[in-house]
């Protein structure tokens, strides 16, 4: 599956990153502490977080992470929206909490 | 010039976690006892009770300069210093404004007390001051330096509440005056580590939640006087004042 399929089937709003939107999913990842997606998140999966900061499309970058999905309306920052630009990896939004989100995707993903 | 030593962040029976034995008086009397000659009073999200202390303090010649150590919302522990009490008092009115308001459940975080010179309580802060207030890293350290404050990460290489925990590496163009290292590691240990690339200055502090805390670890800063200013310029390493690392 996609990134763009993900965005039509979970309604997510795309905040940046549009350039990426075909970039592959192999699975999700939860998690607020960027010290353990950078431990532990693989490559191609899609990012469910609250965190806006930049490090944030740091880390995604490193880890080959396919997109990064903010949760309860949270926004990038302006300097994390402009780096999903330059990456190519898309921030994407919703308004559901991350257990909510992650249960409806693992179900699209299983 | 001469050297002074300075332990730049310290907890009183404010914070729900610092001992009840931290007393204003007692937390003076310990850094005099063990040759600091400045100290930071750092409660977290409040900054209720640093005044206090630098009266006290400065009766009988330790230096205190006042802040508080602030959760951000990424859950990044940072010291900040503010220059002066209405500077101080603007903090105050930012964090309480900002702060996440949860009822402190004393049984299961601890007492969050305002004393006076003799002890009395003075107030029970009620909302809980280990969570975070609701503003970015960036727009904390933003708020600090428009008041003529210092921004310092706090233990920033710990696994918990830490620029490195919480953010993944220490990002390489934060506003930061200095970073700060626990008593858990070293300034070689981190030069060789998380701070290859560091280039801001480096202070070392005890983070006292308890007596015995105090001055366990702290910074060398070679200064005229110890007037806050001269930390900044120290931060800056301007007119010979500086901070001295120890390996």
């Amino acid at each position: 599956m996609i990134v763009k399929e993900i965005v039509e089937k979970l309604n997510l709003t795309v905040h940046s990153g549009e350039a990426g939107l075909s970039r592959e999913i192999t699975g999700g990842y939860t998690s607020d502490l960027l010290s353990d997606v950078m431990g532990n998140c693989d490559a191609g999966k899609i990012w469910i977080t609250l965190q806006t900061h930049k490090n944030v499309m740091a880390i995604a970058s490193l880890k080959d992470i396919a997109a990064v999905i903010l949760i309860k309306d949270l926004k990038p920052e302006t300097d994390m929206a402009a780096q999903s630009e330059t990456e190519e990896i898309p921030v994407l939004g919703t308004s559901l909490p991350a257990f909510e989100l992650t249960g409806q995707l693992y179900e699209l993903l299983k | 010039m001469a050297l002074f030593r300075a332990d730049l962040h310290i907890h009183t029976v404010l914070s729900p976690c610092g001992d009840l034995s931290m007393s204003p008086s007692a937390i003076v009397d310990a850094a005099l006892e063990r040759n600091i000659q400045i100290i930071a009073i750092t409660d977290h999200n409040s900054t209720l009770q640093a005044p206090l202390i630098k009266q006290i303090g400065e009766q009988r010649g330790l230096a205190v300069w006042m802040g508080a150590e602030v959760t951000t919302r990424e859950e990044a522990h940072c010291v900040v210093l503010m220059p002066d009490e209405t500077n101080l008092s603007q903090l105050q009115q930012y964090l309480e404004y900002h702060l996440i308001k949860v009822e402190n459940n004393v049984d299961k975080f601890g007492y969050q007390l305002v004393v006076d010179h003799d002890e009395n309580i003075v107030q029970e802060y009620p909302w809980l001051l280990i969570t975070a207030i609701n503003q970015s890293i960036d727009e904390i350290a933003k708020f600090v330096h428009d008041r003529g404050g210092v921004f310092i990460p706090a233990h920033v290489t710990r696994p918990m509440f830490s620029l490195v925990s919480q953010l993944g590496f220490i990002p390489p163009d934060l506003p930061a005056d200095a970073l700060e290292l626990s008593k858990h590691t070293t300034y070689d240990e981190f030069v060789k580590g998380h701070g290859r690339h560091n280039k801001l200055p480096i202070v070392r502090s005890s983070d006292a939640h308890y007596i015995a805390d105090i001055g366990s670890v702290f910074t060398n800063l070679e200064l005229e006087t110890t007037l806050f200013e001269e930390f900044k310029l120290a931060l800056k390493a301007i007119d010979g004042r500086r901070i001295i690392n120890q390996s």
